[in-house]
């Protein structure tokens, strides 16, 4: 099994329906169960080091951390000696030193995960929870894992995905991990939020969305960053509203069992409107759930076993 | 009538496991006086085929639905540092779940016993079962634990460097016990680990 997760891209289909294989079974081993606990990571130590605000990423892989019994520390720039300047590598340094088995790490640096993992500064296996405007492979993981309960295989299923493509980590991921699911991704964005390069992502590119409706078995509503508005990406919210926003009368135009995604937090009346956002075919809060699964199962395959070896496991002792 | 592996020896041919099975069926129904309150548990992987059929027998003797599940330990297990992890098999705990029931634990093969300890600590987080009894098709010994069977289809001595191979119908195709001198392909849990001190012997 992987030893770092760091980008969707690393997963091979197999290893990617392994993770979300094991993820059905987290469910099935913790819904409506007394104990909504399993001792497999007891005595494992997992920090949480993000150097930007996720509440939502945080407490998932919190929660799911704690739902494997390992202990948990988290580690935010705020309040910490990251504020005081410490540098990546010292922080790593000191989490080397408490002996930490797992690192999470948020960073708004792209790379900042893979500099972590590959430096030789821990042994500890990283797992990327968001790097700058690079990736977010366990949200593309989360998201799959809510595609397939909902549609069954994702081989040849049409994935719309729609928003701020240039900033946003989750489409990166998604688009890769679909691909190598067999889903055909469909991005849709205004040309000022396309990055450079997209042509030769493993997907469609579009400006029209109302085209690209019909057809899609999800749609996936990306968050558009409020602070974007004021470096002139888009005229007006109102008028991102009006051509990318999904609302009663875009959803309408969706196939009759097409679910809606967003990975949150949502903008109501800007990227979603409300009545769309509470429809019983968005699965948005049933995503928050499923992060929890999914991230217990990355956190098992990952932490619970004996490493895979070459890489020098910490039971190589 | 069962496919040749090189060096192993049948110990239990088709007909044999199922009368073994037959009986064990009867004697979890006596030993329960009645067969409801029951709920039969099999451990992935050959566990579950095996309850199926324990169920379907006890079901039929005494002429009431029991409820049949699979409970995968490997969460549980004791050796999980010892090897890379490994894929999780399916839990499915029977609607009505196991609160005051009897449950029956059903495995292909006890050896050390851990398979079993893992089981009762996994049942722990599952509910409060009244009583849990344990029925095994093979008891080959060599325990590592104070763990016995309740029903036993077949007691077999053997030695620590020989294999047991548990084939089922729905598995592998045809129904077989085999015992075997090479130490690879060790089909039932408790074997797994025990491999880990055989292979490094």
């Amino acid at each position: 099994m992987i030893r770092h997760l760091l980008s969707a891209a690393d997963l091979s289909h197999e290893e990617a329906t392994l993770i979300l294989d094991t993820a059905d079974e987290m469910a099935r081993l913790t819904e409506g169960r007394a104990v909504k606990k399993l001792p497999t990571l007891r005595g494992r130590t997992v920090v949480n080091l993000f150097f930007e605000d996720s509440t939502r990423t945080r407490t998932s892989f919190e929660l799911a951390a704690k739902r494997l019994s390992a202990d948990v520390i988290n580690f935010s720039a705020k309040g910490s000696s990251v504020s005081k300047g410490e540098s990546l590598k010292d922080t790593a340094l000191t989490l080397a030193a408490m002996g930490a088995d797992g690192v999470v790490v948020r960073h708004s640096a792209s790379g900042a995960a893979y500099r972590l993992a590959t430096s030789g500064w821990i042994s500890a296996n990283v797992l990327n929870a968001g790097d700058g405007t690079h990736e977010h492979p366990t949200q593309a993981l989360l998201d799959a894992f809510t595609l397939r309960r909902h549609l069954g295989d994702l081989r040849d299923r049409d994935v719309v995905i729609v928003g701020d493509v240039l900033h946003g980590r989750v489409a990166r991921s998604n688009v890769l991990l679909l691909a190598t699911l067999g889903a055909r991704v469909t991005l849709v964005a205004p040309p000022t939020l396309l990055p450079l390069g997209v042509e030769n992502w493993p997907c469609e590119v579009t400006y029209d969305l109302d085209a690209a409706l019909p057809g899609a078995d999800a749609v996936m509503m990306l968050r558009v960053q409020r602070e974007r508005m004021n470096a002139a990406f888009f005229p007006s919210a109102r008028e991102y509203s009006r051509r990318y926003g999904l609302d009663a009368r875009r959803f309408s135009s969706l196939p009759e069992d097409a679910i809606v995604l967003h990975p949150g937090p949502m903008n109501r009346g800007m990227e979603i409107s409300a009545d769309v956002a509470d429809n019983e075919r968005s699965v948005i809060v049933e995503q928050v759930t499923n992060g929890v699964y999914v991230r217990m199962a990355v956190l098992y395959l990952m932490l619970a076993g004996s490493g895979t070896g070459s890489a020098g496991g910490e039971d190589a002792a | 009538m069962s496919r040749h592996l090189s060096g192993f020896r049948t110990v239990l041919s088709e007909d044999e496991i199922n009368r073994a099975l037959a009986r064990m069926a009867h004697e979890v129904v006596e030993r329960n006086k009645g067969a409801s309150g029951l709920v039969v548990l099999g451990i992935p992987s050959r566990g579950v085929p095996l309850a199926q059929r324990l169920t379907a027998r006890i079901s039929s003797v005494e002429d009431i639905a029991v409820p049949v599940g699979a409970l995968d330990v490997t969460m549980y297990r004791d050796d999980l540092r010892l090897r890379p992890a490994r894929a999780l098999e399916p839990t499915d705990i029977p609607d009505g779940g196991v609160d005051g029931k009897t449950v029956v634990l059903v495995d292909d093969v006890l050896y050390s016993g851990r398979t079993i300890r893992a089981a009762l600590t996994a049942l722990d987080d599952v509910g409060r079962p009244r009583a849990v009894r344990l029925a095994v098709l093979v008891d080959r010994g060599h325990r590592e634990l104070p763990i016995r069977a309740d029903h036993v289809g077949k007691n077999l001595p053997t030695s620590l460097r020989e294999s047991v191979r548990v084939l089922l119908n729905e598995v592998d195709g045809q129904d077989a016990v085999l015992v075997g001198a090479t130490a690879d392909a060790h089909p039932a849990p408790e074997a797994h680990l025990a491999a880990g001190e055989e292979e490094a012997r």
